[in-house]
Order: C-alpha cells, then sequence, then structure tokens
C-alpha cells in the first residue's frame, strides 16, 4: 500500500463529545492505546450546547428521589420502548459519574448545604438535573477535557471519519480526512468506539450544529450493525422561532423548570388541554405536539408559536439561573426575557434511535464496533427525558471505553488493511471534483425540506411513502453531486461526504416510521393515533441487505419481575 | 429586499484578497448568516468554523470591520450597511484559508497546565457565595478573541513566553477552586509569563462571556505570584499556616 499516514490503536474513538471523552477517558485508564478524532476542534462538540443539566438521584433536594424512581420516570418517559437493563444502569450509575465529574473540577450549583443543587425538568418526579446555570454542557466538556488531556491519549481535531474498515466480520480500522488540507490517513484499531451524536441536520429546523449528520449511524450500518428504533426523533418544544436567522435553536427547558409558563394567542394557559397534572414539565413529545397543534388551529404567536413566559420570576433571578438565555434573547431577538415573553416552538433536537448495543459493554453487532452516546439507541426508548443525554453520555461513555478496552485486550494484533477497501474509500471522496451534477447545498436543502414536512411531528403513510420516494432520488442526486475548489478546507466537499450519511439516517428514519404503526413517543401517527400494546412490545431493526435497507421487527427484552414492579406501580397515571 | 454588502478575506497563509458579495438581509441576520449564504450562493467553498450558532462554543470568532467579533453574535442591523462589512480572519493565529485560523498553539499551551488537584482533608461542601467568582472563570467558550487582541501576543509575537488571558483565567479558575490543593504561581511566573501582561484590558473588552478577565482573574493571580515570590514575610507566614491562602481572588 502506498505510504498514507496510518496510526495504530488498541481503542479509537470517533467522538469527542462527552461520551467520546468519557470512554476515552476509561479506555486509557484501563491500559488501553487511545486516539480520538473529532470533526471540530476539542470543545466545540454539541455537548458543549447541552444547557438545563444532567440528571442523577442524587436525592439532595428531595431526599425521598432514588435510582428507582429515575428508573420508573425514564421507562415511563420513554413508553415502555427502553432497554430496561440500560435504564436500570443509567439510573443506577448516574450520581457516581456526576460525582465523579465533581472530583474532577466541575463546579455546580449548590444547596443552602453546600451540595449539588438539583433542579425540575419534564418527566422528572424529583427536581433532579445538577446544573451549572444553564451552561451545564459547558462545565461537563471542560471538565473531561481537561482531565483527559491528562491522561495521553492522542487528539485528532478537524478530521471526519468517512469509512469504517473491516477484517471479514470483525471492523480493524477507518478512513479519514483532514479537514484543513483535505489530506487522507488511516487509523488501525482492535476496537472502535462510536460516539458521533445525532442526525438534526437532515432537518430544516434544528438545534443541532453542521456536525450533526448521523455519521456515526450510516458508518456503522454501512459496516453491517443494527440500528434500532430510528422512528424515535425528538422534537424539543421551544426552540427559537423569531429571527428567521435563529429559527430553531434552542430554548433550554430548564426556562420550563424554573417556572416558565405557556400560553397562546389568546393568553390561555394551553397545557391544561393537554397535560393537566404536569403542565408544561409534561414529555416533551407531549409539549411539542401541544404547541403545534395550537399554532395549526390558528392560536399561535406573530411568528408561529406559543409564548413562553418566566417574566413573573424576579429579574435577577432570572439572570442568575437563566444567564445564557437572556443573552440569547437579549443578543439575538431583542427580547428582555424578565420583561417579555418569549416565542418558542418545535424543533428537531435529539434522536432516541441508534446503534444497537450490549447495554453493559456498548458492543454493537459488529465484533470490534462499540457506540455510545446519541448515536446510541436504546436508553431512552419512544422518547427520552431532558437531561438524561448528559447523564447517558457518561455512564455509557464510561462502559463502552471499558468495553472497548477489555475487547482489545483479548485481541490478537491488528492485521494489515485491506488495500481494496481504503481505495473505494479514497475514489469515494475524489470523485464528486470531477462531476458535473448539482450543488450539495441544493441537494441538502431539498433532504431537509422532505425530512421536515413528510416526516415530522405528526406523520401519515402517504407522506412518508413520498418521502422516501424523494430520499431514492436524492441519493442519485448526491452521487452525482460537483465540488468546486481545492481540497483544503473545503465545506461543499465536506458536505458532499455528509449527505450520504444524511440519506442512510433519513432513510432509516422515514421506513422504520412506516413500519411503526402506532403512535408513542416521539412518533406520531395521524393514521394510527393510538398506543398498540402489540407493537409496543418491539423494537423496530434497520440492517443493510446488500444495496438495499431491511427493516424488521424484535422483541423488547424481557424486563426482570422486580423491575416492572417498579414501573407498574405507576403505569395507570400516564397512560403507557 | 434590502442588500448588504460583504467582503470576505478569501485565500490561505500565503496569499489572499478580499472578495466581495452582495447578501439579501433578512431582519434580524447575523454575520454567520450571511456568510453561509454566501457558500450556498456564491463560494461553496469558503471556509469558516461554526457550531452552535448561539454563542456558546467559541467557534466562529472573525474581525467583522476590524472588530474581533463572535459572527453569530454579531447583528447586521448594528453595523453600518451604507459601507461594505468586512469579515477577516483572526490576525494573531497563522490563516489556514479564508475565515478560519490555526488555533491548536492555544490547545498545546492548556496541555502545560497541570489539572486540578483535590484537597483530601475537607468535605465536598461549599456555599454559593464561594463558587461565584470560580464560576465566572469557567464560562470562558475559548472562542480566543481575547488572545487575538492581545498585544503581547499579536504584535511582539512573544507566544512562546506568553500564555495569554485565556489561560490566565483557566489558572485563575484552578487556583480559586474551594477544593483545589495545588499551586500555581511558579508556572504562572515562569512558564506562563504573566509579567508580560501590562494590564491593558483589551482582552476583557472582547470577552463574548462578559469575565473580567483583567480585574477579576490576572490582577488578582498577579499579586498572588508578588505576594509568594518576591515577599519574605509572607513566605514566613505560610510556612506556620501550612499553605496557601486560597480564598482571595
Ligand atoms: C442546544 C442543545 C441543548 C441540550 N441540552 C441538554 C441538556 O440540558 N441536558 C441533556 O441531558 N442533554 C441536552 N442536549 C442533548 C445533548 O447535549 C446531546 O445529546 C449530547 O451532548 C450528545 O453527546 P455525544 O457525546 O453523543 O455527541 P456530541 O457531543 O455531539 O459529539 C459528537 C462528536 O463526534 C464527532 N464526529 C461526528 N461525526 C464524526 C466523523 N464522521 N468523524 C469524526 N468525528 C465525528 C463530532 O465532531 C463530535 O466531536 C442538548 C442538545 C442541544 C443541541
Ligand atoms: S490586559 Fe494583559 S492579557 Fe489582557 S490584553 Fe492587556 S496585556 Fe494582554
Ligand atoms: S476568556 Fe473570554 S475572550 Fe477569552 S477565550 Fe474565554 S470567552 Fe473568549
Ligand atoms: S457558532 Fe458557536 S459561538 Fe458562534
Amino acid at each position: 500500500m502506498s505510504a498514507r499516514e496510518t496510526h495504530d490503536y488498541d481503542v479509537l474513538v470517533i467522538g469527542a463529545g462527552g461520551a467520546g471523552l468519557r470512554a476515552a477517558i476509561e479506555a486509557s485508564a484501563a491500559g488501553a492505546k487511545v486516539g480520538v478524532i473529532c470533526k471540530s476542534l476539542l470543545g466545540k462538540a454539541h455537548t458543549v450546547m447541552a444547557e438545563g443539566g444532567v440528571a442523577a438521584a442524587l436525592a439532595h433536594v428531595d431526599p425521598k428521589d432514588s435510582w428507582k424512581v429515575h428508573f420508573r420516570d425514564t421507562m415511563l418517559g420513554g413508553k415502555l420502548l427502553n432497554h430496561w437493563r440500560m435504564a436500570q444502569l443509567h439510573a443506577q450509575e448516574a450520581p457516581e459519574r456526576v460525582r465523579e465529574l465533581e472530583r474532577w473540577g466541575a463546579v455546580f450549583d449548590r444547596t443552602k448545604d453546600g451540595r449539588i443543587l438539583q433542579r425540575n425538568f419534564g418527566g422528572h418526579s424529583a427536581p433532579r438535573l445538577a446544573h451549572v446555570g444553564d451552561r451545564t454542557g459547558l462545565e461537563m466538556i471542560r471538565t473531561l477535557q481537561d482531565e483527559g488531556v491528562h491522561q495521553g491519549f492522542d487528539v485528532f481535531m478537524e478530521c471526519t471519519v468517512t469509512k469504517l474498515l473491516k477484517d471479514g466480520d470483525r471492523v480493524t480500522g477507518c478512513f479519514a480526512y483532514r479537514r484543513e488540507n483535505g489530506r487522507f490517513l488511516l487509523f488501525r484499531a482492535k476496537a472502535i468506539v462510536l460516539a458521533t451524536g445525532g442526525i438534526g441536520k437532515a432537518y430544516k429546523v434544528t438545534s443541532n450544529s453542521w456536525e450533526y449528520t448521523g455519521d456515526g449511524h450510516a458508518l456503522a450500518y454501512e459496516a453491517g450493525a443494527e440500528l434500532i428504533d430510528m422512528e424515535f426523533v425528538q422534537f424539543h418544544p421551544t426552540g427559537m422561532v423569531w429571527p428567521p436567522g435563529v429559527m430553531g435553536i434552542l430554548v433550554t427547558e430548564a426556562v420550563r423548570g424554573e417556572g416558565g409558563i405557556l400560553r397562546n394567542s389568546k393568553g390561555e394557559r394551553f397545557m391544561e388541554k393537554y397535560d393537566p397534572k404536569r403542565m408544561e414539565l409534561s414529555t416533551r413529545d407531549m409539549v411539542a405536539r401541544a404547541i403545534y397543534t395550537e399554532v395549526k388551529e390558528g392560536r399561535g404567536s406573530p411568528h408561529g408559536g406559543a409564548f413562553l413566559d418566566i417574566s413573573h420570576k424576579p429579574a435577577d433571578y432570572v439572570k442568575k439561573k437563566l444567564p445564557s438565555m437572556y443573552h440569547q434573547f437579549k443578543d439575538l431577538a431583542d427580547v428582555d426575557i424578565t420583561t417579555t415573553p418569549m416565542e418558542v416552538g418545535p424543533t428537531t433536537h435529539y434522536i432516541m434511535g441508534g446503534v444497537r448495543v450490549e447495554p453493559d459493554t456498548g458492543a454493537s453487532t459488529v465484533p470490534g464496533l462499540f457506540a455510545a452516546g446519541e448515536c446510541a439507541g436504546g436508553m431512552h426508548g419512544a422518547n427520552r427525558l431532558g437531561g438524561n443525554s448528559l447523564s447517558d453520555l457518561l455512564v455509557f461513555g464510561r462502559r463502552a471505553g471499558l468495553g472497548a478496552a477489555e475487547y482489545a485486550k483479548k485481541t490478537g494484533p491488528n492485521p494489515p488493511l485491506d488495500d481494496r477497501q481504503v481505495q473505494a474509500a479514497e475514489r469515494e471522496m475524489l470523485e464528486p471534483f470531477e462531476r458535473s451534477g448539482s450543488s450539495p447545498y441544493d441537494v441538502h436543502q431539498r433532504l431537509q425540506e422532505c425530512m421536515h414536512s413528510l416526516v415530522g411531528i405528526f406523520r401519515v403513510e402517504e407522506d412518508m411513502t413520498a418521502a422516501i420516494a424523494e430520499i431514492g432520488r436524492l441519493k442519485e442526486d448526491a452521487a452525482r453531486v460537483r465540488v468546486t475548489g481545492s481540497r483544503e478546507f473545503n465545506p461543499g466537499w465536506h458536505l458532499a461526504h455528509d449527505l450520504r450519511s444524511m440519506l442512510v439516517c433519513s432513510e432509516a428514519v422515514a421506513r422504520s416510521a412506516l413500519t411503526r404503526k402506532e403512535s408513542r413517543g416521539g412518533h406520531a401517527r395521524l393514521d394510527h393515533p393510538n398506543l398498540d400494546p402489540e407493537q409496543g412490545r418491539r423494537n423496530t431493526v434497520v440492517r443493510r441487505d446488500g444495496e438495499s435497507m431491511h427493516v424488521s421487527q424484535s422483541p423488547l427484552p424481557e424486563m426482570p419481575a422486580e423491575l416492572r414492579a417498579i414501573v407498574d406501580a405507576e403505569l395507570e397515571a400516564v397512560k403507557v | 429586499m434590502k442588500e448588504a454588502r460583504f467582503q470576505v478575506y478569501r485565500g490561505d497563509a500565503k496569499a489572499g484578497k478580499l472578495q466581495e458579495y452582495t447578501v439579501a438581509v433578512e431582519e434580524g441576520m447575523v454575520v454567520l448568516d450571511a456568510i453561509h449564504r454566501i457558500q450556498a450562493k456564491d463560494a461553496p467553498d469558503l471556509a469558516v468554523r461554526w457550531n452552535c450558532k448561539a454563542a456558546k462554543c467559541g467557534s466562529c470568532s472573525a474581525e467583522v470591520n476590524g472588530k474581533p467579533k463572535l459572527m453569530c453574535k454579531t447583528r447586521l442591523d448594528d453595523l453600518p450597511l451604507e459601507e461594505p462589512v468586512v469579515v477577516k480572519p483572526m490576525k494573531t493565529f497563522p490563516v489556514v484559508k479564508d475565515l478560519v485560523c490555526d488555533v491548536s498553539w492555544n490547545f498545546e499551551v492548556n496541555k502545560r497546565i497541570p489539572k486540578f488537584t483535590p484537597r483530601k482533608d475537607r468535605e465536598w461542601r461549599w456555599m454559593q457565595e464561594d463558587i461565584d467568582r470560580v464560576q465566572e472563570y469557567r464560562k470562558c467558550i475559548e472562542c480566543f478573541l481575547c488572545q487575538n487582541v492581545c498585544h503581547v501576543l499579536r504584535e511582539h509575537g512573544e507566544k512562546p513566553g506568553f500564555a495569554g488571558p485565556r489561560f490566565l483565567v483557566r489558572v485563575a479558575g484552578l487556583e480559586t477552586h474551594p477544593m483545589d490543593a495545588g499551586n500555581r504561581t511558579k508556572l504562572l511566573k515562569d512558564e506562563m509569563g504573566i509579567g508580560y501582561c501590562n494590564i491593558t484590558k483589551c482582552c476583557t473588552e472582547v470577552c463574548p462571556e462578559d469575565i473580567h478577565i483583567t480585574d477579576n482573574a490576572i490582577i488578582p493571580l498577579k499579586e498572588r505570584v508578588v505576594d509568594e515570590h518576591y515577599d519574605p514575610v509572607m513566605k514566613v507566614i505560610r510556612l506556620f499556616t501550612g499553605g496557601s491562602n486560597k480564598k482571595e481572588g
């Protein structure tokens, strides 16, 4: 093979958000030689944007809270579609993972008696979110980064992985390019951990950044791994709706956690109609659909959203507890949230579905391939509770790092990479420079329109069938897009490849959504508006079959009786 | 529809020029929106960094009409649109391409700062008042705009000898943490070159997070360095009280 830059690791982590960094720290601590690759600079991953907090049953504010209550809330929020074992591990281990962050230097807000303060969030039956004002993600990623820097793992910033390389069934490495100069590089690794985050950029209105093109989902899919429950996309109820440039940017749920009230244009507190018990602190799927319905029925705010009001709280309190929301509205929308209501509407935020993993180790169905964080599936079922992602990253990032390190220990030396696969990966990257098709930006825009209008908050069969047909056409167009300019830091070129990932994910979302003929959590079908207990006992599974996408359903793993009992006690109240 | 003219730096470290583009202006638009429109319409290979679009990640730093700014937070309403808006990369760091520059030096500096070292002799409890200041330092989003404007780094090419305001803020965050047992005064003096800072406050002026870099971080650290390294009386007191006084700053 030619003299391409090649690096060798025991464990290679793709992604440097919370999940990736936590995995890298753990794998290094277990003695593995670790490399980390990320598309942006270190510290700029999505995790940095998380605002409201990290959920953990520390029981500092409500002494009655416990892992069991957290487990139950998570399962009920996920409409019982969650993998019970993941929800259990998550609830049990999150408190220790948060305390560990504190030992690594994180500085959370305090209770009056000097412990970590916790706030309310939708679907959590106790104040449970450890937080730092509304910049919890920044605190978390910086803490992991500063701890990680001293662990001795290598970080490849602004590098994008475009293909996993295999030897038979097993993953043995990957192909990547450097954004800066467009040069290609190869990684050989005994185990690979995917921690690439979500897919939000396939939608028009989203809280997600350019990085969220579903690369990890697509890499895993192409390598033969199973994806589960891809129909479950979370539309966060409160994104900014105005001005146009900021449409979709997140307004943290902490606003409601701190007492924010939702009203329609008639001044009605409309959540009374949809969930009188929990009101604004209902789960995200419910609140998003409520706002959508109010707007559809003509009771929306001037720019097509609902009013979210926190101005009844003292101005100083708002500025202290929600400083970045205060500035975000002041700077970007000329709105002073201490005196004036915000205008908000649903925005594509998170994907519950992802790579199917073993709960304890993060192992996917492909040997040598692990996944953690937003790109892994199973933990959140049909709907994720706010704050449960940051804790998920810590709990399962650590477990996947450990799982990968142990796998690496048991594995022999890396076989040489297969030259044919490498050359194919290279060809795929270089072809767009020689083509004459349309611009990747145009194809991207069409995909976003398609997903937004046909596979959005409310779904019907005809729309989804139309979406699948359109995705087919877009795939053909994406295979013909033309890239101009050089290989140096060329966003058009990067997008040309990201499109491929987004199309895989979009197709998986649309096909899975078509398969699930019921409404559950983040998946709402106008033509099947009710929960169906039969389908509620099955995961949707997507897998590659040659060149086509194969969709099936598989039975949920059986929940042990003692856990079942914890859930059953509350089942009636929330009508799962 | 209203239009604005943009002059954007196109090129690399070796050569480049300002290229003019016209952008349709929408209400509430920010500079980063305009750059994205130029990308989608006229220049698909225009290099720019961004992530959050909400002033939270510190990726989109640039010089807009000569002023260091986050592009996602700079509204067109606040700029004189009769004139072309000039957008250039940060000056202090080598240009990679267009608006993207090589900020890797900053990540190297960070690696040299020893990590948080927790005390063993105290419970993990403290009051909110004790950490308000620490949290101020920890708000930093690493946009490196302060590094960009600091004249020590910008004009005198002192990069090896001076760590720059961002990392003095980081050390202040460690030194004032109620549970930290480390002492970084020698590092501040010898390796981070805190003495080079002559308190011009340019860094504080550009910080998008409103961190009072000079007053709250650098000056207290300077005092600490002076106390510990030049004041024999303080040294003796420390000998008897067994450790540095962590309450100041
Ligand atoms: C605005 C906002 C606010 C949020 N607030 C909260 C909150 O308060 N509480 C909560 O629990 N959750 C919150 N979430 C959700 C949560 O932040 C994310 O789900 C979580 O951060 C995802 O972490 P991750 O480690 O899985 O991925 P990320 O942090 O997104 O990291 C993904 C990493 O993968 C890298 N990557 C991707 N593709 C490739 C590739 N092809 N090659 C190399 N590298 C690649 C990226 O560069 C990046 O480093 C919020 C999300 C958003 C967008
Ligand atoms: S105050 Fe010091 S660190 Fe800040 S810009 Fe001036 S010289 Fe640089
Ligand atoms: S201290 Fe302020 S200006 Fe400097 S890097 Fe941090 S946020 Fe940016
Ligand atoms: S894009 Fe994140 S700070 Fe501007």
